[in-house]
């Protein structure tokens, strides 16, 4: 089949107001009922218990609207949206958008999930404890890791009880003081560095040796006695692997440091190769990447953290048990780090995590990684063929399941940069690639990922586009540089992104920025009254 | 974003130095003086800035109704306006076809008098420098890129891009400005092949927000907080007591703002116990700081964009003064951005001792943030020589 590119798209456009601009005063998507005689005269005011001093004296200016409404407001954005779902999501590199099996969401909707409290006595929750030790048993297998906790939020969350764990690590053996330096390399998540610092630590940066390989001599210069531990993900934000990892982790070993390693996309090694056989000592898998739990917009997400025997005692509690006959909590362990997050984790992630390894087996996860390493070098070997692109660190050989592209030959032939590009391609339904973390190591980037989800004609139908953004950009540049044309917006004033002055978290703030006063304030009907 | 009502039609100053670039395809490496600039038209060079100037302005002509443009005559202005389809106000006199730095100089004051909001500029670094001498702070400046000599990060990565960052600034989409280095280097010393770089001033340029490299290699509010994070850590380590030498740059005068001193953003400044000991001190006086026997250290930060640590505007921090440091006394700052725009390259040392800069090579820990630190590599200038090709597509504004 001849990859068709979909030039006659166009993305919906509802034109859709902002939800605190909306509804009239009053309007209600529920009129609650009166409490009733009896209850109201047993318990009396609810709000009494609380202090005058922290109650609002005017209610929140929330947004009053019916449920239709609200209805509709949320399906149009979500219309005017690129998910998943929706398009070929290959240019998320790094974040490994692959399908996630529409019946594990059936089963994590049966009232049999949602409705378990973890507050339940371990008795009545027996079967999805099962569940999660099952999964820990996976992953135990998969990184030869020793144990598992589930309770990270997300990815960062799981680089962060790494770090937390290093550090209580050291201070068990009285070295915290000393042992204050974590290293990491500049193409590894920026969270290999922002977590650990969070934690306290000391975050010393490598860069690559020329060829884009991370630098061994650049380590020898950095480890020391104050050295605490590497995080580093392998393959690195490029897609090099690095060959030499056994030496990394053995120079850091012999240092003293301990050896953390960020496999929150683990796609292209799955079944290939170990964290255990690369010596480290603690590793994190995003369920939400590898093993196909959505993404879901930012959550519910987990970062399954493993490490090896002599270091389960500084895990978060509780840890899962099973005596042979009966799954536990084990709150009872005194060197833990206490808690990074409330209760067990998420637990619906790791379901559906368990039911996709189900699916597919051991040599099913393999098969993950061979294809996901195939497409990639596939799509490639198509790519560099693209007048314009460049791939970053040619030299550097194994590429496994991403790529850091460059279109800095493009930018220097037309003046059309990554940046134009990623404004165009949406204008044939494709999700705008993601760019780089910063700092821009590799000029005008921007990185793909085929995973294992995607088909050939999939990735000739993406190739397709980029082929006809480049030759746009050669023939008729300001098609390009006016992107997107085809959009629900046209091209944003991005220059407020640059300007503290003009952030806005909330839309109080952008209310006070934009007029430069405080808006006006209208007491409201309580929102414990009906509506009138 | 307020919608403010615009003063006036915007002022755009404009300067052609007509003869930038043209000692390059003939191996002159500049064009400084009358006797090169005879010699590089007797080898057949063509003028390299006019062409340039107008690619730049031909990305100004859609705001021809919203921005006056003032130019110098003939050749350094007025002809590549009308090329780009622009109608100058015409300034001031020249000697067609004998044009020298004095003209810019006068040029670049009479715009300033002017009030232009905004002057364009095609040259080089000796033109950057004539428009540094004349121009008083405060008022941005962009450069095209046309010289031999691109040292300066006052220029553009291209001439499209210095035409569409004057637009972007003119039509108010860009409003954010930093200091950039005017860099120049000796060129009877080049020409020799000795390489003599001096830091020669800054100019303000306008900053493209969010839509170009030196930007996404880090974004502007990164690289102020950055720069807030260095200074606290710096000054953290100055509680130590010690002797601070610290040398020129924005970079460092960040510790200084924190300290609530003063720097002398060309010079050498030493700090001890939070004082500020010397001021815009040369090799001698640092020397004499260094001959109580207290502990030393050297502040400084790569100048210019070629990544030099030493022997590019800071030359007063000598192999003499280096060595009563010490390697491990040095402390090289850059914010993380300005590491990525190096592309790669290593940090480079010229302090005019080659066995010194060669002790001084290997792998150094750069500071770029509080707490944090990237291990780079540092090479010996001379034995990884600069090509000026190489330096064009780094330093720029873009």
């Amino acid at each position: 089949m001849k990859p068709r590119r979909k030039d006659g798209y166009h993305a919906v456009a509802w034109q859709e107001p902002i939800i605190l601009e909306m509804g009239t005063p009053g309007e209600r998507g529920v009129l609650l009922p009166p409490a009733g005689e009896g209850i109201t005269r047993v318990v009396g005011d609810v709000l009494e218990s609380i202090p005058a001093d922290i109650r609002r004296r005017n209610p929140p200016r929330l947004p009053e609207l019916s449920q239709p409404q609200v209805l509709r407001h949320y399906l149009r954005l979500s219309q005017m949206s690129l998910g998943a779902d929706l398009n070929l999501d290959i240019s998320q590199g790094t974040c490994t958008m692959k399908y996630s099996p529409k019946v594990n969401e059936r089963l994590v909707s049966m009232p049999e999930l949602t409705e378990l409290h973890p507050y339940q006595d371990v008795d009545t929750v027996q079967g999805v404890l099962e569940v999660m030790y099952r999964f820990e048993s996976i992953l135990k297998a998969v990184s030869g890791m020793d144990r598992f906790t589930f309770q990270p939020g997300g990815g960062a969350q799981g680089i962060y009880t790494n770090a937390c764990i290093i550090r209580a690590y050291h201070e068990s053996r009285g070295q915290a003081n000393q042992r204050t330096e974590i290293i990491t390399t500049i193409f590894s998540h920026p969270a290999d560095a922002a977590c650990p610092a969070t934690a306290g630590f000391k975050v010393i940066t490598l860069y690559p040796d020329g060829r884009g390989y991370p630098d061994l001599d650049a380590l020898k210069a950095a480890v020391s006695e104050r050295t605490a531990g590497l995080m580093i993900t392998n393959p690195e934000d490029t897609g090099v692997f690095n060959p030499r990892i056994r030496e990394f982790v053995d120079l850091v070993h012999a240092a003293g440091g301990l050896c953390a390693y960020d496999q929150a996309n683990a796609n292209g090694i799955l079944g290939v190769t170990r964290a255990r056989e690369a010596g480290f000592d603690m590793c994190h898998f995003n369920l939400h990447k590898t093993f196909s739990s959505p993404h879901g917009s930012s959550g519910p997400a987990s970062g399954a953290v493993g490490v090896i025997n002599e270091l389960a005692r500084f895990l978060p509690v509780p840890t899962l048990e099973f005596d042979g006959d009966k799954h536990y909590l084990d709150y009872d362990r005194p060197e833990t780090i206490g808690k990074v997050r409330g209760f067990h984790g998420n637990v619906p992630a790791v379901v559906r995590a368990y039911a996709w390894v189900m699916s597919l087996g051991a040599k099913g996860l393999r098969l993950v990684a061979d294809t996901s390493v195939l497409n990639n070098n596939y799509m490639a070997m198509k790519m560099a063929a693209i007048p314009g692109v460049a791939i970053a660190y040619p030299e550097a050989r194994a590429r496994l399941d991403q790529i850091r592209y460059s279109w800095e030959p493009l930018k220097r032939k037309t003046g059309v940069g990554t940046e134009d590009v990623r404004r165009r391609m949406v204008d044939f339904g494709l999700q705008s690639y993601f760019e780089s973390h910063h700092p821009w190591v590799v000029p005008e980037p921007f990185t793909l990922e085929p995973d294992e989800t995607y088909s050939k004609d999939d990735i000739d139908e993406y190739v397709e586009v980029m082929r006809h953004i480049s030759d746009e950009a050669h023939s008729s540049p300001e098609i390009v540089l006016g992107a997107p044309h085809q959009s629900t917006i046209s091209r944003i004033d991005e220059s407020a992104l640059d300007d503290p002055k003009r952030w806005a978290m909330t839309w109080r703030a952008h209310l006070r920025k934009r007029s430069g006063t405080e808006p006006m304030r209208v007491t409201l009907p309580s929102i414990s009254e009906p509506g009138r | 974003m307020t919608g403010s009502v615009q003063r006036r039609v915007k002022r755009l100053g404009l300067i052609v130095n007509p003869v930038a670039g043209m000692g390059g395809r003939v191996g002159l490496k500049g064009t400084d003086g009358p006797e090169v600039l005879a010699q590089a038209s007797e080898l057949g060079a063509k003028p390299e800035a006019p062409g340039r100037a107008i690619e730049a302005l031909v990305r100004l002509a859609r705001l021809s109704d919203k921005v006056l443009v003032f130019s110098y005559p003939g050749e350094m202005g007025e002809d590549e306006a009308r090329s780009a389809g622009l109608e100058p106000v015409v300034i001031g006199s020249i000697v067609p076809g004998r044009t020298t730095g004095a003209d810019t100089e006068r040029a670049a004051r009479e715009m300033a008098a002017l009030g232009v909001d905004l002057l364009l500029f095609a040259g080089g670094d000796g033109t950057a420098r004539n428009v540094c001498a004349a121009w008083g702070a405060g008022v941005p400046v962009v450069g095209i890129p046309a010289g031999v000599k691109i040292h300066s990060a006052v220029y553009a990565t291209g001439p499209r891009s210095a035409g569409d960052l004057a637009a972007l600034f003119l039509e108010g989409k860009v409003s954010r400005t930093r200091e950039a280095e005017v860099m120049d280097i000796d060129e009877a010393a080049f020409r020799e092949g000795r390489v003599s770089g001096r830091l020669f001033g800054y100019l303000t340029v306008p900053v493209q927000a969010g839509m170009n490299q030196a930007l996404k290699a880090a974004s502007r509010g990164g690289e102020e907080r950055a720069l807030d994070g260095i200074a606290a850590e710096i000054v953290d380590r100055m509680k130590d007591g010690g002797l601070y030498l610290v040398g020129p740059g924005t970079t460092t005068r960040a510790v200084f703002q924190r300290l609530g001193l003063a720097k002398t953003l060309l010079g050498v400044d030493a700090v001890q116990s939070g004082r500020l000991v010397a001021s815009d001190a040369n090799e001698r006086a640092l020397l004499t700081l260094l001959a109580g026997g207290t502990s030393g250290r050297i502040v400084v930060t790569p100048i210019g964009g070629q990544g030099f640590v030493f022997g590019r505007g800071n030359q007063q921090l000598s192999p003499g003064v280096i060595h009563k440091v010490g390697r491990e006394g040095i402390i090289v700052v850059a914010t993380a951005g300005k590491m990525a725009s190096l592309g790669g390259n290593p940090l480079l040392v010229d302090t005019g001792d080659s066995r010194l800069d060669d002790e001084l090579g290997g792998y150094v820990r750069v500071l770029t943030g509080y707490r944090r630190e990237l291990v780079y590599r540092v090479a010996s200038s001379t034995s990884s020589p600069v090509e000026p090709a190489r330096t064009r597509r780094r330093g720029g504004v873009e």
